[in-house]
């Protein structure tokens, strides 16, 4: 669905992503996890748009990427719930939803949409009236998903859904993640959290200063020593 | 449902205001009615104002200069031609333009949309900056505006001003203006651009991952904001009835500032209060201007100026206790009028009505 080859991004002369080539296959999980710095936001940011590459190809599904503004990316069908919710705070709970379906003008398919994420989220119907900001980190996290549902997006990229959240929430925000990607949306998923997203993962990449270290299904890297030693914080015995 | 009756409240509203409107006219004296006149005028303003400001976020100082543009429109086209030599006695008029007469509605739209043209093009560059950066822009592209009008003598009379222009102190005509005005930005802002503006303020990076083209937005944002300033400002000239470069000073933009941060950025109904409150309080506030003897003895603090002192300090007391303004980004709906109608005293057990 999503190929990228060789990718280059740089900020001013420090190269951020030094050649990456990623694929994400139709109806997968595929998560990238990695160290700070590592890259994961800089190459979500560069798919969405909102970074120039300095050189490399992406492509989703045979089309084009590069050198479009996010508006023509959303148009496509890939949306990016970003790093720490960013949720509007100051609008409601339903205004964001709203915001979330800017670009689609079908107004009973917005109405049937809204029902469709109430029904994800109770809590974010409870809380319909209720200003974003005054939402739970959890909550918050619920409605920056859902509000990222509301373009019906092909491809969901996530930053970090993790971020700041207790660990039962975050168990919640995964069981979700993988029942969006049930219904048919392919899940592109950056994480430090190493072993909730290799879990619930098809495919994984691991990242370290720009670099693809290492690849290969959840599984698999669950299992491999040096993950364990450098991400899951198991030593070997 | 709900939307029906509103929209019934409200045209019943208008009717009620523009009956109010035409007995002011009728009835009251002219002293008054030039307050109320200006409390109108000044709405305009203090509405077109929040459309950049409190809704799409972007802190922008120019309004003096589109209504500089506004105002100029009115006064260089309204004018009766017979009277144009009278006004233009130092340098004559440009030739092309001394024989072109408008009625006052066709200067005013064409007023507002040359400063909507004029905040297009300063836009394209200037809204790439953000917060303070752009404040300074804006506010010296204000000055800009009032320079080149200062000295394109040929055409604004430069420094001179403009005088004779048919003077409007009707308030009806004003009422309606502003009635419009109001109704156009609220169905404006209550539509899909106005939540891409208020996404934009919240969160700029989102807006963008939702779709929201930015720079589209906030041009259009400042593109409306200054074609409403345009007309006030038209109105604002025929009001006076004289144009004046000095009029529309970089100071002239704080008035407003100061109404939709009294009445609540990024609120249609706060800038309305807003507007009332500062220009009919600055009026009020006359008392403390003139000389008062209390039992013989004159009070030496009553002279003119305590004015100002009084109300920078009421000012200061509203910003500190109400830091949000009036309405903060609140409206006052007929959902909570009805509500406080039916339970009046709700407002002062909890805090806050649901706007459902």
């Amino acid at each position: 669905m999503l190929n990228i080859r060789d990718l280059v991004v740089a900020y001013g002369g420090i190269e951020a992503l030094k050649g990456i080539s990623v694929d994400v296959p139709d109806g997968q999980i595929v998560t990238l996890i990695g160290a700070n710095g590592a890259g994961k936001s800089t190459l979500l940011r560069t798919i969405m748009g909102l970074e120039k590459p300095k050189s490399g190809s992406m492509e989703y599904n045979g089309e084009k990427l590069n050198g479009f503004n996010s508006q023509h990316i959303v148009s496509r069908g890939i949306t990016l719930v970003p790093e720490g919710r960013r949720v509007f705070p100051n609008l409601t709970v339903l205004e964001n939803l709203r915001i979330g379906a800017y670009m689609r003008s079908d107004e009973d398919g917005i109405q049937a949409d809204i029902r469709k994420i109430y029904d994800i989220f109770p809590r974010l119907e409870e809380r319909n009236w209720q200003m974003a900001g005054t939402l739970s980190g959890g909550e918050q996290q619920m409605l920056a998903l859902g509000r990222a549902l509301m373009c019906r997006p092909k491809l969901i990229m996530m930053d970090e859904p993790s971020l700041g959240l207790a660990p039962l929430v975050i168990k919640e925000i995964f069981n979700i993640i993988r029942s969006i990607n049930e219904t048919g949306t392919t899940v592109l998923l950056v994480e430090q959290n190493a072993n909730m997203a290799l879990k619930v993962a098809h495919h994984a990449y691991v990242l370290e200063t720009g670099r693809i270290k290492m690849e290969g299904s959840g599984k698999e890297l669950l299992e491999n020593e040096e993950i364990k030693e450098a991400y899951l914080g198991k030593k070997k015995k | 449902m709900n939307n029906k009756r509103n929209l019934i409240l409200t045209l019943v509203a208008i009717v009620v205001l523009f009956g109010v409107a035409c007995f002011i006219q009728a009835e009251v004296d002219s002293y008054i009615r030039r307050i109320v006149n200006l409390c109108l005028i000044y709405a305009i303003i203090g509405l077109s104002m929040n459309v950049t400001n409190g809704f799409a976020g972007q802190f922008s100082l120019g309004q003096a200069g589109f209504m500089a543009i506004g105002a100029y429109m009115v006064g260089i086209f309204t004018v009766p031609v017979e009277l144009r030599a009278d006004v233009f006695y130092a340098v004559p008029m440009n030739p092309y333009l001394v024989n072109i007469y408008m009625p006052l509605g066709v200067a005013l739209v064409l007023g507002g949309v040359l400063a909507a043209i004029v905040a297009g093009l300063i836009g394209t560059p200037v809204l790439r900056l953000r917060g303070d950066y752009l404040a300074i822009a804006t506010l010296g592209f204000s000055e800009i505006i009032r320079i080149v009008i200062t000295n394109a003598t040929s055409v604004t009379n430069g420094a001179l001003g403009i005088k004779n222009i048919p003077p409007l102190n009707d308030v009806r005509y004003i009422f309606l203006a502003t009635a419009i005005s109001y109704i156009l930005i609220t169905l404006l802002l209550n539509s899909s651009y106005g939540r891409a503006f208020k996404a934009i303020r919240e969160d700029e990076i989102a807006a963008e991952a939702m779709g929201v083209n930015l720079f589209y937005h906030k041009n259009l944002a400042f593109m409306v904001s200054a074609f409403f300033a345009g007309i006030g400002g038209g109105l604002y000239g025929a009001l006076l009835g004289t144009v004046d470069p000095k009029n529309f000073l970089f100071t002239l933009t704080y008035n407003f500032l100061l109404i939709i941060v009294l009445g609540g950025m990024g609120s249609v109904t706060g800038s309305m209060f807003g507007a009332i409150i500062v220009t009919g309080g600055l009026e009020y506030l006359r008392i403390f201007d003139e000389p008062l003897e209390l039992m013989g003895v004159a009070i030496p603090l009553f002279r003119p100026g305590l004015r100002m002192v009084v109300f920078s300090i009421l000012l200061m007391v509203c910003v500190l206790f109400w830091r949000h303004g009036i309405m903060g980004t609140n409206e006052l709906t007929w959902e909570k009028i009805i509500h406080f109608i039916k339970h009046p005293l709700d407002g002062f057990r909890k805090k806050g009505v649901q706007g459902k």
